[in-house]
């Protein structure tokens, strides 16, 4: 599955960072979301799912790739 | 099947019977009538919204307003139309897109990175404020000696006010959070708090230093924004924010774990449960009731029921985080639970700025003290301890501890 991270929308809540830190980060200007790894699978699909749903903002999505 | 509630029958704010589940009368609220109208204090009325996915609804939703300015927003204090704020623009009262503008311009101060940077002085901020218990008699008062200085000392370090003026923002904050103050005690302690922020904030605009507010100026300064007022507000909100709600997780976090030694014991011995551990306080807990109210700016739909434009809505998150459709056996305490979609940090764009700050308090604040007093026990019996059900922030006054 491929992620899809909304900046425009982002709040910058970190959740998704401490879902799952391979697969995003924080930029350090702004603290919008930075998309590390596009696709993801396996274990890290499960967390980045768990990341989608915390999202405060809405921001995150999965597409098939 | 469903059955009538009388709203006149709901005394609100309700009060809880048992110190750590929401009042009886939330959860049939929940069950049987979850968007319900009531009567405020004040003679006006409002929606409380008591179950879990309706909460993330109205949080997420930007059609509800945060501004508490606006006709219709609720206001829990008795004999007074609004909440009365500090005067000063401030982000928890906007909506987009000044709300979004504002709330970047600061996020960079607060991503999950920064707050991990900060651990070393928040662990030595702890480390002081035992050593100072330690040495003193026992029993001590755990919100004195912990609770109340560590994120008093930790937000003022990030903001940049001196140490020595620490003592007389919690004096001023603990009034203003308390629902019971007097309404001229209560203007006078936003008074000080103000004059006194307004005045840091010109000392930082004359001298900007390495610090949250020194880094704000230089920043508006190269956009050409500059605001003294912005500046004072942020500082406000930050400032309270960041005071009473970690204060009241440390003293009810300790005093659940403490009455859980089953709990208390698996944190104790291996720190990799902590996080886990925090995440269960603050579903559990969810201390911040009136934080997540809004005003519809239109007619919105909740859970069947329309919600007209210009009334108000209160998210009760407590009741919500007890929800038994999203958590299994709400009731229950359980560290391995793994449910971070909890409320405690309220959801939508205005989410806990400080989140990931509070997260990290709490972990290095608990396995501190489980490590460095592995005999704490509470010096007074759990049922009377001063549990603070008149202030818009649940919490205790006093927690005696011995060792």
């Amino acid at each position: 599955m491929r992620i899809i991270a909304d900046t425009g929308r982002c709040v910058g809540a970190g959740q998704c960072v401490l879902a799952e830190p391979t697969a995003f980060d924080q930029d350090e200007q702004d603290g919008t979301v930075v998309v590390l790894t596009e696709h993801v699978a396996g274990e890290a699909l499960t967390r980045t799912r768990q990341a989608v749903q915390l999202c405060p903002s809405g921001a995150l999505s999965l597409a098939e790739d | 099947m469903t059955r009538a509630v009388d709203h006149r029958a709901l005394n609100f704010p309700a009060q809880r019977t048992c110190p750590y589940a929401p009042p009886r009368e939330y959860a049939e609220l929940r069950e049987h009538s979850p968007v319900h109208r009531i009567e405020l204090p004040n003679g006006s009325s409002a929606w409380l919204i008591t179950r879990h996915e309706h909460v993330r609804a109205v949080l997420a939703d930007t059609r509800f307003s945060s501004d508490r300015g606006k006709p219709g927003f609720p206001s829990l204090l008795a004999g007074q139309a609004r909440t009365n704020l500090s005067g000063y623009p401030m982000m928890i009262s906007m909506d987009p897109p000044e709300h979004s503008a504002a709330r970047r311009a600061v996020l960079g101060e607060f991503t999950v990175r920064r707050m991990q940077a900060l651990q070393p002085r928040i662990q030595r901020i702890v480390d002081d404020c035992l050593d100072a218990m330690l040495a003193g008699p026992r029993p001590a008062d755990l919100v004195t000696a912990l609770s109340l200085p560590v994120p008093s000392l930790v937000i003022c370090e990030l903001l940049g006010v001196p140490y020595a003026d620490h003592d007389f923002f919690q004096v001023h904050t603990t009034s203003l959070v308390r629902l019971s103050t007097p309404p001229e005690e209560r203007s006078r302690s936003m008074g000080e708090l103000t004059a006194y922020l307004s005045e840091l904030v010109s000392a930082k605009q004359a001298e900007p230093g390495d610090d949250l507010l020194g880094r704000q100026v230089l920043k508006q300064r190269e956009n050409g924004t500059e605001d003294h007022g912005a500046l004072v507000g942020l500082a406000f909100l930050l400032l309270l924010a960041g005071h009473e709600t970690t204060a009241n997780m440390i003293s009810l976090g300790t005093l659940i774990l403490l009455e859980n030694p089953a709990a208390l014991a698996a944190v104790r011995d291996d720190p990799a449960l902590t996080p886990g551990a925090v995440e269960e306080l603050l579903r559990y807990l969810t201390i911040v009731e009136n934080a997540t109210s809004r005003v519809a700016t239109t007619d919105i739909e909740v859970g069947g029921t329309l919600i007209r434009a210009g009334e108000g809505v209160i998210c009760l998150g407590h009741t919500a985080d007890h929800d038994p459709e999203v958590f299994a056996e709400p009731e229950r305490f359980d560290i391995a639970r793994g449910a971070r979609h909890h409320v405690a940090f309220g959801f939508g764009p205005h989410q806990c700025l400080g989140q990931n700050l509070a997260r990290l308090e709490l972990q290095v604040v608990f396995d501190t003290l489980l490590r460095r007093v592995p005999t704490l026990a509470l010096a007074t019996p759990s049922d009377q301890l001063p549990f603070k059900d008149d202030a818009s922030v649940y919490g205790l006054y006093a927690l005696p501890v011995t060792w």
